[in-house]
């Protein structure tokens, strides 16, 4: 009798919790790091940066214990993942206050998707000073991407100043890492070039608006790595000629965005930001901070192939190889020349506040960001290609146009949306389930890989309404408008925010409060669609 | 350094303490200027410090100049509360003390920023404790030469509504100088530099000074460090 009350007991439990509980400890200490020769301190996940890959199952119920060993508090941030605002892992935000020094914290939520994802602190600098690694979620239906080999390709950036030391010196400074700048030689070339005349005009028109036509990154002095390994250790896949070699490529990099590439084989992009794509085949594509994608390859010589990340400032690769064994290297890249942004990468009305006689028609509006000077034929993914592989379940017209100015000062390191620094009482307020237009609009001379946290956005990219792909981070270039949807399905409290870790900290960030169901939230009366589109969009939407 | 810091943080950042993100924390930049000339069989040794601390808004500024010649120390020293009022510009109101030669002390209120053309500006009024009001207006530009070989010239003009016999000042523009200064960046917190000075009396002050019977212009070389701390 008591054996079978106990059988029927754990055949109800077992109905009950078909997910399984996957348990992981995660352990953040500090360590000294001699990636780069000199040791110094860095910050690392069970004694390792990156840290360890965490690996779910669609349905599981995660439960993670981090034990913080630092002296200072910590956090672990799920990049990407549907989970309950508490467990968001944001300090400040939901009620989540941190993780205090010896302390340990258990999340504790279940797993709503498959795909590629990260973890990275949202504490201060800790996650350009090595809090970072990979997740990788297996759906529980068959995978729509089937693939032999599958393999996390982390990308980070390491710099032998610490993130408090870097941020110190941009404030000082601004242009403290900056040895790009254009120099007398340079506007002798042009005005050789173009003759003295236009050459000085270029440069006045800059110099009018305080502005530097090299100002494609903030920090440089970084060493790249693939999964932590150095060029030197060169990080390898093994395969066997003829399979299909899934990739999940992350961007874990503080500060740098890449274009990647794999000389002699053509990549099959099939998921962004862990969403599967319709596939896209490409020869490259550009990569922004705290993006995801999943490509396939399938090699078919006998050879090693050389997977290359070079940084948007030409600084430097994160180089890694596919090979048939350890220890082969594939082809030597040289560096692309280094873009110069042009007065197409200018924001259109910011140009006509400064000076409402400019003549626009004689403008040159190509964008120097946007040209990653792929050789003529190549094909570089837009994100106008990315099609969501299942119809969007939400494709409500929106009801509200909402917009998200992203600002700067870049003389004194100041960084802004809607005109503020961050500051835990502004931000944009929504209803529960309301469906709204979030329209970007970069004022500034740099690209933004804008994060919204617990939640995905549908990126308006010309996709039918059904097939608009979600992001969890989507970059809005120098001077460019990007709208995106989005379903606020999700109640909290949501960071916001610019993923190059100096522009958040230095205030690109805001709050995105989603009511809860219940707060009965009178969204304010829906407001005519701005006129976003009139000029600015569209000239650069194909590189 | 720190301790300041402290004291700033603490007088204009209530909030920053228990702040999780960067944005309202403290920050600091104390450019400094030490150099060599020699002069009329005169060594004579000069500084010139710019720094603050604070936040993106609210910042304590400090500087001073002056030499050191003979055993004899003549120059200024300023203390501001600048805050920022635009994207490029700070106002600024505070105290200057000159020592030395003739000690006198100012008020002062004015504007620090970035003029169109990356001319760093210091433009600054000076009340005086008997009513007299000076001006100054000091401008620095950057022309790179390459991205470490910096050429810098600035400008620098001074007035006052008052004669000032005691100095030997006149009233109106009183002096002008314009540099040249050419410093190799070996980092942003070292960069070795020979700076060419030529300062000019003007107007009455300049009268005065020949009638005096001193030279009412000054050419000078010097070659110092420039650190950033």
């Amino acid at each position: 009798m008591k054996s079978m009350l106990l059988a029927g007991f754990f055949s109800l439990c077992a109905s009950m919790v078909l997910a399984e509980t996957r348990t992981y400890d995660l352990t953040i200490s500090q360590v000294q790091s001699t990636i780069g020769g000199k040791p110094v301190p860095k910050i690392a996940v069970n004694g390792t940066i990156p840290g360890p890959v965490l690996r779910f199952t669609e349905g599981d119920e995660a439960v993670i214990h981090v034990t913080n060993r630092l002296k200072t508090p910590t956090s672990v941030h799920w990049h990407g993942l549907l989970l309950p605002g508490v467990m968001d892992g944001a300090p400040g935000f939901n009620g989540f206050k941190g993780i205090a020094p010896g302390e340990t914290f258990t999340y504790r939520f279940p797993i709503r998707q498959s795909g590629t994802y990260w973890y990275h602190s949202h504490s201060l600098g800790q996650e350009a000073d090595g809090l970072y690694a990979g997740i990788v979620i297996a759906p529980k239906t068959p995978d729509p991407i089937q693939a032999d080999r599958d393999y996390v390709v982390l990308l980070s950036d390491y710099h032998q100043d610490s993130a408090a030391r870097i941020q110190a010196n941009l404030k000082a400074s601004s242009d403290y890492y900056q040895y790009k700048r254009r120099t007398v030689g340079d506007l002798l070339k042009d005005a050789h070039e173009k003759g003295l005349g236009k050459a000085l005009k270029s440069a006045g028109e800059w110099g009018k608006m305080r502005m530097l036509p090299t100002d494609l990154s903030d920090v440089t002095g970084y060493r790249f790595l693939v999964n932590g390994l150095t060029n030197a250790q060169n990080w390898t896949g093994l395969f066997r000629p003829g399979e299909r070699v899934r990739l999940r490529f992350i961007n874990a990099s503080a500060m740098t965005m890449y274009d990647v590439r794999i000389p002699g084989l053509k990549m099959t992009v099939v998921a962004a930001d862990g969403r599967p794509v319709e596939p896209v085949e490409v020869d490259e594509f550009r990569f922004g901070n705290a993006e995801t994608y999943d490509v396939i390859v399938t090699p078919r010589e006998d050879r090693a192939y050389t997977i290359a990340a070079e940084s948007l400032d030409r600084e430097g690769f994160a180089l890694g190889t596919l090979a048939l064994r350890e220890g082969m290297t594939g082809d030597i890249l040289t560096h692309r020349p280094r873009a110069v942004l042009r007065m197409g990468d200018m924001n259109m009305d910011i140009m006509m506040r400064d000076d409402p006689n400019m003549d626009m028609s004689q403008m040159d509006h190509d964008s120097g960001w946007a040209d990653s000077g792929a050789p003529k034929g190549a094909v570089v993914l837009d994100y106008a290609q990315l099609k969501s592989l299942t119809p969007q379940s939400d494709t409500r017209a929106p009801t509200r146009f909402i917009k998200v100015v992203l600002g700067g000062n870049m003389e004194r390191y100041i960084w802004t949306i809607n005109g503020k620094t961050f500051s835990p009482e502004n931000g944009i307020e929504l209803g529960y389930n309301e469906r709204v237009r979030l329209i970007y609009v970069n004022e500034t001379m740099m690209a933004h890989p804008l994060h919204l946290h617990g939640m995905f956005v549908q990126l308006e990219n010309g996709q039918d309404a059904d097939r608009l792909p979600d992001k969890h981070t989507v970059i809005v270039p120098p001077g460019q408008t990007v709208s995106v949807l989005l379903s606020a399905t999700e109640p909290g409290d949501w960071p916001y925010h610019c993923h190059l870790m100096f522009h958040m900290q230095s205030g690109m960030m805001t709050t995105l409060r989603v009511a809860a169901p219940e707060a009965g939230f009178v969204p304010p009366a829906a407001q005519p669609a701005p006129d976003y589109t009139s000029h600015g969009e569209g000239h650069h939407a194909h590189h | 350094m720190h301790i300041i810091k402290k004291v700033v943080c603490f007088l204009l950042l209530p909030s920053a303490a228990v702040a999780q993100h960067d944005h309202s924390a403290t920050y600091h930049a104390v450019w400094l200027e030490t150099a060599y000339s020699r002069h009329d069989g005169q060594d004579t040794a000069h500084w010139d410090a710019d720094g603050w601390v604070g936040g993106d808004t609210h910042k304590l500024w400090l500087k001073s100049e002056g030499e050191v010649r003979d055993g004899d120390s003549e120059g200024e020293v300023w203390a501001l509360y600048s805050r920022n009022v635009s994207i490029f510009w700070d106002a600024q109101v505070g105290v200057r003390h000159d020592f030395g030669a003739g000690d006198r002390t100012w008020l002062a209120v004015g504007a620090n920023g970035l003029a169109p053309y990356f001319f760093e500006t210091e433009a600054h009024l000076l009340l005086g404790e008997d009513g007299t009001v000076g001006a100054r207006l000091r401008q620095e530009n950057d022309l790179l030469l390459t991205n470490r070989l910096i050429l810098s010239p600035s400008l620098e003009i001074n007035a006052v509504s008052q004669a000032d016999p005691q100095h030997g000042t006149g009233s109106g523009l009183t002096d002008a100088t314009a540099a040249l200064q050419l410093r190799y960046e070996v980092n942003r917190r070292f960069a070795p530099y020979v700076q060419l000075d030529h300062q000019r009396k003007l107007g009455d002050t300049a009268k005065r000074a020949r009638s005096a019977g001193k030279e009412d212009e000054e050419n000078r070389v010097s070659i110092g460090v420039r650190w950033l701390f």
